[in-house]
């Protein structure tokens, strides 16, 4: 029977103040997890008002619209007559011309028994002249209201959740550690990161509750300086919020380049870091090099707004579209902050529950460092349809698809290093294995999008949005939970139960592709991205079985998420004690309790073996009390 | 694992955080961070003079006649100021190395001061081009290019806000950093003058003159590009 070490990182001091104030990158770790994964789940509500709204065409909140609505194109039919001439309509995919639509409005408007069919059929429902002014209000409304919640949902996904997520939470409990170092470089830098993270935070939260923003998580232009929003202040704050957790993510970065190059224990080389390290390593660089450009593009966006400085307003001689390239030279970068980390977190995964040395482990760093480098040079490739000259799309498509070539380089080791592996089917290898296959297809459909030809009929489709899904959320974010359910045990000292966990997984998985694989066939199909409704379209039919099946899997993903909440939450207070080494890893992590103490290994730590070297170490020989391998001889320094 | 010694059993030095093994570790990573926290400054104007750049190809014109408006004058003297207060920040690195902690604490008083003039007369040439109505972009209120007043200048210039736009945003941020900066070496100047540094740790005064000289640096770009040509 394990036991909890009696004293830990956890137990160490007692008081809120002890945590507030604390340099312990382990506790700074945990002060990121509650307020980065309360982010996600807020972030995760959004969306599913957003997929609710689409499960069936016609506005669904502020139904006000519906009801001032005709309820069918021919005459006005009354009660159930018009709900079975709607339902007819359904059937055979032709809803009226939008034109005698309108023409009719006048003559239904007052037709308000049936309204709940009003809904489901097939008119299209601009604001035109012909509604009435009830009407009107009340689509606008519904209209505005979905455009915040997009907003939201993308904001606080991209700026509050996912690019700290893996980096500030496991990196920073387990960068030190995996280097054998007792905390990173900058101590007070680290928990003064977390701090700035509240209070980008803080601003986004304003910006929410003072009346919100409808720009798009991109805040183009002139969404952003002159039309979105109820008024200048959220978008300034929503602005301002993004430009402070700028600064967070280069606190974070820097000081993690820092720690990787200066604080590895005596022995370590470069080659001789976990490949988690080496994907923080290059997560670090882009966060260094890019950032900066988001913050003052940011600061002239408020400029902009608050003073009308012209840069980005035609009438005033700037250039809307230079906003987009300066926005994407670090969102496109950014990108790969994201993903970058959950790379990182798969080569842990796979070679710790099967037993193998990881494959190609030079082929693998570097690859990470090449996709960081090139990132760079790619921004252009969201703005084939922006106005940009045909040459610079055509490099830039090009090094587009130069950039799959790292990246698959990391899928075929990874493929390779689980081959004749002694697989363990563990949550964590279930999230490895979802990983691989989803990832697989996000970087595909990134193939599609990136061919200038093809490009022009997905653009702004839910193709994109499925692609950007499968690459986020099927990439990062399951391998970040991956990598929660895998070290787990090591930050809490607690094992999770494996049943749940699995179920979880399973629905995670399911829902996740009944979401978006959906998708992929909607954004072919030509249902636009961003609309609130998509009753009175060629294709309505088709896409409210696709949108309703879509929003179905949203749901089932909804409940997976919530159950990995609940049973991960239980284990941190009350799961059975999981030991120092549940999973028989090599890497220095595993060679201290579980929790760890504070100063992280209970004597200095020295390189003895490589984190992957399965073919001659048994992980019963890893052993705390030596932070490191139990015989002595075999230590190389 | 804070044992007041280190592996050869020597005392540690008080300022040597319990995570580093030595001050020159400690030293080596302080001294990176701040590199690359340069980096990110750099890139940070970088932003700007790409702006910069853009407008510039787009609109010659523009800037050709619009910087006739700035002081070239008080310009140079600015030069001038920030570039005798990284002489001083560099010999106050110096003394400090040789253990002259007094001298250094003056040649860090003395470029606070030449930071300050620098400030002084960044004041005065704001407060004259918002006498002349130059504000940046919409609030621009200066008839001078319609009116053909400027000197040189031939054709009437199309939108000159977007220059001063230019103008304030950088000269702006390089402001808010030539402040940052006078505040920092201001509590570094202090603290050597309660004796906190030696020639065996100096890392503030070194990193307080790293980002000193960026800064200067940066002004280096920016007078000729905005002033002169």
């Amino acid at each position: 029977m394990n036991k909890l070490p009696e004293k830990h990182f956890i137990n160490n001091s007692k008081g809120i103040k002890s945590w507030l104030l604390t340099m312990d990158h382990k506790r700074i770790a945990i002060l990121y997890m509650i307020v980065v994964m309360s982010a996600f789940y807020l972030a995760g509500v959004f969306a599913l008002i957003v997929r609710l709204e689409l499960a069936k065409p016609g506005a669904l909140f502020f139904k006000g619209a519906a009801i001032e609505e005709p309820a069918n194109a021919s005459g006005a039919p009354k009660g159930s007559e018009a709900a079975e001439t709607a339902v007819a309509a359904d059937e055979t995919g032709a809803g009226p011309e939008p034109a005698t639509a309108a023409a009719a409005t006048d003559a239904a408007a007052d037709v308000a028994v049936g309204a709940e069919k009003t809904a489901s059929n097939n008119e299209y429902k601009p604001i035109d002249p012909g509604m009435s002014d009830a009407a009107k209000v009340s689509m606008a409304k519904s209209q505005v209201f979905y455009n915040k919640m997009f907003t939201l949902h993308g904001a606080i996904m991209v700026f509050l959740f996912i690019i700290p997520s893996v980096p500030a939470i496991l990196g920073n409990f387990l960068l030190p550690l995996m280097i054998g170092a007792k905390d990173v470089a900058f101590p007070r830098l680290n928990l003064a990161s977390w701090y700035v993270y509240m209070l980008g935070a803080a601003f986004t939260l304003f910006a929410i509750l003072h009346g919100t923003v409808d720009t798009g998580w991109t805040f183009y232009t002139p969404y952003s300086t002159q039309t979105g929003g109820d008024d200048n202040t959220s978008v300034i704050m929503i602005t301002m919020g993004v430009f402070i957790l700028g600064f967070s993510s280069i606190f974070t970065g820097l000081n993690f380049a820092v720690t990787i190059h200066k604080m590895r224990a005596p022995g370590i080389g470069w080659f001789d870091m976990p490949l988690f390290i080496w994907g923080i390593y290059a997560t670090a660089l882009v966060q260094v090099l890019a950032t900066p450009v988001i913050g003052i593009t940011m600061v002239l966006l408020v400029l902009e707004r608050w003073l009308g400085i012209g840069i980005f307003d035609p009438s005033l001689g700037g250039d809307p579209v230079l906003f987009q390239h300066f926005f994407w030279f670090y969102s496109h970068p950014a990108v790969y902050i994201m993903i970058l980390p959950g790379f990182a977190i798969i080569n842990e995964l796979v070679t710790v529950h099967s037993r193998k040395h990881i494959f190609g482990y030079k082929a693998i760093g570097f690859s990470s460092v090449a996709i960081a480098l090139l990132g760079f040079m790619v921004w252009g490739h969201h703005m084939f349809l922006s106005g940009q000259s045909e040459f610079s799309s055509m490099v830039f498509s090009f090094i587009t698809f130069f950039i799959g070539i790292p990246s698959g380089i990391k899928i075929f080791n990874w493929v390779a290093t689980l081959y004749k592996g002694s697989i363990a089917w563990t949550t964590p290898m279930l999230y490895a294995v979802s990983f691989l296959i989803l990832f697989t297809i996000g970087g595909l459909t990134g193939i599609h999008l990136g061919a200038l030809g093809v490009d022009v009929h997905l653009h702004d489709t839910y193709f994109v949005v499925a692609h950007f899904h499968y690459v986020m959320v099927g990439g990062t974010v399951i391998a970040f939970l991956g990598g929660l359910h895998h070290w787990w045990p090591k930050i809490f000292g607690r094992m999770y139960n494996e049943f749940w966990a699995k179920i979880s997984c399973g629905l995670v998985f399911i829902g996740f592709n009944m979401t978006f694989f959906t998708q992929f066939y909607l954004g072919s199909q030509g249902m636009p991205r961003r609309y609130h409704d998509y009753s009175g379209m060629m294709k309505t039919n088709l896409f409210e079985s696709l949108h309703g099946f879509s929003s179905l899997g949203a749901l089932v993903l909804g409940l997976g998420l919530f159950i990995t909440a609940i049973y991960l939450i239980h284990a941190a207070f009350k799961g059975e004690p999981a030991g120092e080494n549940p999973w028989g890893g090599l890497s220095l992590e595993w060679a201290t309790t579980s929790p760890p103490p504070t100063e992280n290994f209970l004597v200095d730590p020295v390189y003895s073996h490589g984190p992957y070297d399965y073919d001659r170490v048994l992980p019963e020989e890893m052993s705390a009390e030596n932070a490191g391998l139990k015989r002595e001889k075999d230590r190389r320094l | 694992m804070s044992q007041p010694t280190n592996d050869h059993g020597h005392q540690r030095h008080p300022a040597l955080a319990h995570h580093f093994n030595d001050m020159e570790q400690q030293h080596e990573s302080l001294k990176m961070g701040l590199w690359l926290f340069l980096v990110t400054e750099i890139l940070l104007f970088g932003g700007l003079f790409g702006f910069y750049v853009f407008f510039r190809v787009w609109h010659p014109e523009l800037f050709a006649g619009a910087s006739r408006m700035l002081n070239v004058n008080l310009g140079a003297l600015n030069t001038l100021v920030l570039i005798a207060s990284s002489v001083t920040v560099a010999l106050a690195i110096r003394c400090i190395q040789l253990d002259q902690p007094k001298k250094t604490f003056w040649y860090l008083i003395a470029t606070v001061v030449f930071a300050g003039v620098f400030m002084v007369v960044k004041y005065f040439e704001y407060t004259h081009k918002f006498h002349a109505g130059i504000f940046p972009g919409e609030n621009f209120n200066n008839l001078d290019f319609a009116l053909g007043k400027v000197e040189g200048v031939v054709a009437p210039i199309q939108n000159p806000h977007v220059f001063f736009s230019i103008y304030f945003a950088m000269t702006g941020l390089h402001g808010l950093h030539v402040l940052g900066g006078m505040f920092f070496l201001t509590w570094v100047a202090w603290r050597t003058s309660k004796g906190a540094y030696s020639s065996e740790y100096f890392s503030p005064v070194e990193l307080g003159g790293l980002y000193w000289h960026l800064v200067d640096l940066i002004w280096i770009y920016l007078f000729p590009l905005l002033y002169l040509i």
